[in-house]
C-alpha cells in the first residue's frame, strides 16, 4: 500500500498516513470541541462571561471545588508517603495485593465510588453512625467532598513516589549514618528533600484530578448552592437551565486553572530532572 | 545488602507496615466491601431480580455498545498515533502529545459540555441537526462521543513510550528483508507491542464502561434507551432504590475488580515489556 | 587509634563473604585491602564501620569492643565509591551535616561550624567553593568534599571505599596524594579499599590481599613483591 507522503529521516512508510489518522482524529474528538468552550463563553460579551464565571454561587463553587481538592491532595501527600514508603522498603506477606489495590480509584467507576462512600459515611452508614455523634458529620457537607476527594486522588501520590524511592540509592543514606545521623534526621534531611518533587507532583495531579471530579463527589455532597455546591455540579445545572453560556463560562475558568496546573507539571518535571542528575 | 543500621527498628517497622495497611483498608476496602454488603442486603434473589430488570439489561447492553466502539477507535487512534510519534522525526512532537494527552485534564462534565455545545439544542450544529431529524445529544452518537473524548489517550500514551523506546531497527530490519508496510506492522511491530496494547486496551476499556461525568451530561437519562450503566446506578439511587442501585453498582465494581486483577497480573509477569527504558 | 579484628565471618544468604578473618591495624597505619570483586574486602570494611554486623567474631576499636556498635558511635569517617552527597545540600551543608545533626548538647555553635567548614575546605584544598552545589563540582572535586564531610567530626579512623574508582588516572593520582598528605597530618588510622594494585602499593604502609573471604597475606608492599605468601599473591601481582 503506497504511503501517502515520505518522512525525509527514514524509509519506514507510514508517516503521511499515520499522522493523518493522529491529526484528524485529533482534531475531531478534541480540539474542535474543545474550542466550542471558548468561542461559547466568549459569544456573548465580557460582561456575560463574568456575570457567570466570577457570580457569588460560582466563587463559592470554585472555593469548594478547589480547596477541597488541595486539601485532599495535601492528606493524600502524607498517607500516599507513607504508602509509597511501606511498599518500596519493607518485605510483608500481602504486600502484592496492597500494590494492586493501590489502583482500585483508578479502575472503579466514579459513580460507583460516590454511593460506596456515601453508604459508608452517612449517618446511618458503619462509620457515619460514630462519627455524627461525636460532631464529626462527614456526608452531605464539604468534609464529604474531601473525603471523596482523597479516595479518587490516592493512587496518584503513591505511584509517583514509588519509583522515585526505589531509585534513591542506600549509599546517600548510609553516608548520614555513618555522620551520625538518627534514623529520623536521615529521613527528614536527607531522603525527604530528594523526593520532594516527585511528592508536588503527585500533589498537582490528585489536585488536577480533584477539583474537576464529579461523580464520586456529588452523592456525598450536599450539593447545596453556596455551601456544598462544587464547579461540576453548577455546570450542570447551568445547562439544565439552558443556560449554555453559563456553562461555558465557569467551564472555561475551570480549564484554565487545568492548564495553568499542567504548566506547573511540566514545570516539576523539570525540576525533577535536574535533581536527578 | 542493607546495612543492619539503615533499617528502622522492627517495632517502628511493624507501626508503619501497619498504618499503610489500615489507611488502605479503611479508606479503599471498606467502600467495596460496602458495595458488595449493600447490594446483597436483601439476599440474592434481591440482587438477582435488579440485575435482570430490563432497565438495568438495556444499561448493560447500552455500556457494552458504547465501550465496544469507542475502545477499537481509540486503540487504532492510539497506535497511529504512536506509530507516527515514536518511529519517526518531526517537529511539534512534544506539542502533538501535550494535545494528546488533554482529556486527561478536562473534568469530565466539561467533556460532555463540549459536545453539548456543538451538538445540543442551542449548539453549533443544533439547527441543522433538528431540521434533518438527527439527534446526537440525548442519544447514542452523544454518548459514544462523550465516551471517546475521556478515553482518547488511553492506548497512545501506553504506547508512545513503549515504541518509542522499542526504536525503528526492528522495522527497518524487516523492510532490508523485504516487506512492505504492513507487513512490518503486522508481523513485527505488532507483536513487540502486545503486551503494552493489552494494557492500554484494559484501561481505556475500563474507563469507557465508567465513565459518569462525561455521559451524564449528554445523556438526557432516559431509561432504558440513554443510560449507561453508571447513570442507571445514579437513576436508581435518586429513586431511593438502594438494594438495585448496589446491584447493578456490584457488576461494575466485579468489573474493576478483574480489571485490577489483570492488570497486575500484566505488570507482574511482562512489567519490562510495558515499561519504556530511557 | 589500633583496630583488632578477630575470627570475623560474615555470610550474605549461603554465600561466605568473610571465613574467620583476623588482622591487626597499628594506630597511624595506612593499610589497604585489595583484591579480587567478591574477595570480601568491602564487606570487611563495612563492618569495621558498623554498615555490617558479622555474625562471628569481634571488632576492637583500641581497647573498646564496637562489634555491637552503630557507626554514628565508633568514630569513623566514611568514604564512599560514588561520593553520596547530598545533591539538595550546598557543600558547605554536606560537610557541616555530622555536625549538625548532632544533639543539642555536644553540638557546637554556628559559629564554630562554619569555622570548621572553611578548615576542612582549605585542607582539601578547596577554598571558597562552600556556596556550589555537588551538580556543580567535578568529579574529583566532589570526592574532596566527601573526604572533608566525612573529618569534620574529627574522627580517629578513616575508611575509604574505592575511593578513586570513579575518576580519571590524572584525578586519581593528584587525590591519591592529597588523602596520604592529609592522613599523616592529621595521624589518622585509614583503611581503603581498592582493586587496583599500582594504588594500594603507592599508597599504604601494608597491604591485606584478600582472597574469597580470607586472607592471603598482610604485610608492607615490598615485602609481599619479594616473598609472596601464596600462588595466589603471586598471580594476582603479575
Amino acid at each position: 500500500m503506497p504511503s501517502l507522503a515520505r518522512n525525509r529521516s527514514s524509509p519506514l512508510p507510514g508517516f503521511g498516513l499515520s499522522l493523518g489518522i493522529t491529526i484528524l482524529w485529533l482534531s475531531l474528538i478534541v480540539l474542535i470541541p474543545m474550542s466550542a468552550v471558548f468561542v461559547k463563553s466568549g459569544s456573548q460579551g465580557w460582561q456575560t462571561f463574568w456575570a457567570a464565571a466570577g457570580s457569588p454561587r460560582a466563587l463559592a463553587a470554585y472555593r469548594l471545588s478547589f480547596g477541597a481538592a488541595a486539601l485532599a491532595a495535601a492528606i493524600n501527600c502524607v498517607f500516599g508517603l507513607l504508602v509509597a514508603w511501606v511498599l518500596v522498603r519493607y518485605r510483608f506477606a500481602g504486600r502484592r495485593l496492597l500494590s494492586a489495590l493501590i489502583d482500585l480509584p483508578f479502575a472503579l467507576p466514579t459513580a460507583v465510588a460516590g454511593i460506596a462512600l456515601t453508604a459508608l459515611y452517612a449517618d446511618t452508614g458503619i462509620i457515619g453512625r460514630f462519627l455524627e455523634p461525636a460532631g464529626l458529620p462527614i456526608a452531605y457537607r464539604p468534609a464529604g467532598v474531601v473525603l471523596a476527594l482523597t479516595f479518587i486522588g490516592l493512587p496518584f501520590v503513591v505511584r509517583t513516589v514509588e519509583p522515585v524511592l526505589a531509585e534513591a540509592s542506600s549509599e546517600v543514606e548510609e553516608a548520614a549514618l555513618t555522620l551520625g545521623a538518627t534514623r529520623l534526621q536521615t529521613f527528614s534531611r536527607v531522603v525527604l528533600p530528594t523526593i520532594l518533587p516527585a511528592l508536588a507532583t503527585g500533589f498537582a495531579l490528585a489536585f488536577a484530578r480533584g477539583a474537576g471530579e464529579y461523580g464520586s463527589v456529588i452523592f456525598i455532597a450536599g450539593n447545596v448552592p453556596f455551601k456544598s455546591e462544587i464547579a461540576p455540579l453548577l455546570i450542570v445545572t447551568q445547562l439544565e437551565e439552558y443556560n449554555y453560556a453559563g456553562a461555558a463560562a465557569i467551564a472555561c475558568v475551570m480549564l484554565l486553572i487545568s492548564f495553568a496546573l499542567l504548566l506547573l507539571l511540566n514545570l516539576l518535571q523539570h525540576w525533577q530532572q535536574r535533581r536527578m542528575a | 545488602m542493607t546495612a543492619s543500621g539503615l533499617r528502622e527498628p522492627p517495632a517502628a517497622k511493624a507501626l508503619l507496615i501497619l498504618a499503610a495497611v489500615a489507611y488502605v483498608a479503611i479508606m479503599l476496602l471498606l467502600p467495596l466491601g460496602a458495595v458488595l454488603f449493600e447490594a446483597l442486603r436483601h439476599g440474592w434473589n434481591a440482587w438477582w431480580a435488579a440485575v435482570v430488570d430490563p432497565d438495568a439489561r438495556a444499561s448493560i447492553r447500552l455500556t457494552l455498545i458504547v465501550a465496544a466502539i469507542s475502545v477499537p477507535l481509540n486503540t487504532v487512534f492510539g497506535i497511529a498515533a504512536a506509530w507516527a510519534i515514536a518511529k519517526f522525526h518531526f517537529r511539534g512532537k512534544s506539542a502533538l502529545i501535550a494535545f494528546i494527552e488533554l482529556p486527561f485534564s478536562v473534568s469530565p462534565v466539561v467533556s460532555g459540555l463540549v459536545f453539548v455545545l456543538l451538538f445540543g439544542a442551542q449548539g453549533w450544529f443544533g439547527p441543522w441537526l433538528e431540521r434533518h431529524d438527527i439527534r446526537i445529544i440525548f442519544a447514542l452518537p452523544g454518548l459514544v462521543l462523550a465516551t471517546l473524548f475521556v478515553t482518547f489517550p488511553f492506548v497512545a500514551r501506553q504506547l508512545i513510550p513503549l515504541m518509542s523506546a522499542q526504536g525503528r531497527a526492528d522495522e527497518e530490519a524487516a523492510l532490508t528483508l523485504g516487506a512492505s508496510g504492513w507487513q512490518t506492522f503486522w508481523r513485527v511491530t505488532l507483536p513487540n507491542i502486545k503486551f503494552g496494547l493489552l494494557y492500554g486496551v484494559l484501561l481505556c476499556n475500563a474507563r469507557a464502561m465508567g465513565e459518569f461525568g462525561a455521559v451524564s451530561v449528554v445523556s438526557g437519562h432516559i431509561r432504558g434507551e440513554t443510560n449507561t450503566m453508571p447513570l442507571q446506578v445514579e437513576a436508581l439511587y435518586n429513586d431511593y432504590d438502594f438494594v438495585a442501585a448496589f446491584a447493578v453498582a456490584s457488576l461494575l465494581a466485579l468489573l474493576a475488580l478483574v480489571t485490577l486483577a489483570l492488570k497486575s497480573a500484566l505488570e507482574w509477569r511482562y512489567g519490562d515489556e510495558l515499561r519504556a527504558r530511557h | 587509634m589500633s583496630i583488632r579484628v578477630e575470627h570475623v565471618s560474615k555470610s550474605f544468604s549461603a554465600y561466605p563473604a568473610l571465613n574467620d578473618v583476623s588482622l591487626t591495624f597499628n594506630d597511624g597505619e595506612f593499610v589497604a585491602l585489595l583484591g579480587p570483586s567478591g574477595s570480601g574486602k568491602t564487606t570487611l570494611l563495612r563492618i569495621l564501620a558498623g554498615l555490617e554486623v558479622p555474625e562471628e567474631g569481634r571488632v576492637r576499636f583500641g581497647e573498646r569492643d564496637v562489634t555491637g556498635d552503630k557507626p554514628a558511635s565508633r568514630g569513623i569517617g566514611f568514604v564512599f565509591q560514588h561520593y553520596a552527597l547530598f545533591g539538595h545540600m550546598t557543600v558547605e551543608k554536606n560537610i557541616a551535616f555530622g555536625l549538625d545533626v548532632m544533639p543539642r548538647g555536644p553540638r557546637p555553635t554556628k559559629r564554630d561550624i562554619g569555622r570548621r567548614v572553611e578548615q576542612l575546605l582549605g585542607l582539601v584544598q578547596l577554598p571558597g567553593l562552600g556556596k556550589r552545589y555537588p551538580s556543580q563540582l567535578s568529579g574529583g572535586q566532589r570526592q574532596r568534599v566527601a573526604l572533608a564531610r566525612a573529618l569534620a567530626r574529627e574522627p580517629r579512623i578513616l575508611l575509604l571505599d574505592e575511593p578513586f574508582g570513579a575518576l580519571d588516572a590524572k584525578v586519581r593520582r593528584e587525590l591519591r596524594v592529597a588523602l596520604r598528605q592529609i592522613h599523616d597530618e592529621l595521624g589518622l588510622t585509614s583503611i581503603f579499599v581498592t582493586h587496583d594494585q599500582e594504588e594500594a602499593f603507592a599508597l599504604a604502609d601494608r597491604v591485606a590481599l584478600l582472597n574469597q573471604g580470607r586472607i592471603e597475606q598482610f604485610a608492607a608492599p615490598a615485602e609481599m613483591q619479594s616473598g609472596p605468601a601464596s600462588a595466589f599473591v603471586r598471580e594476582f601481582l603479575d
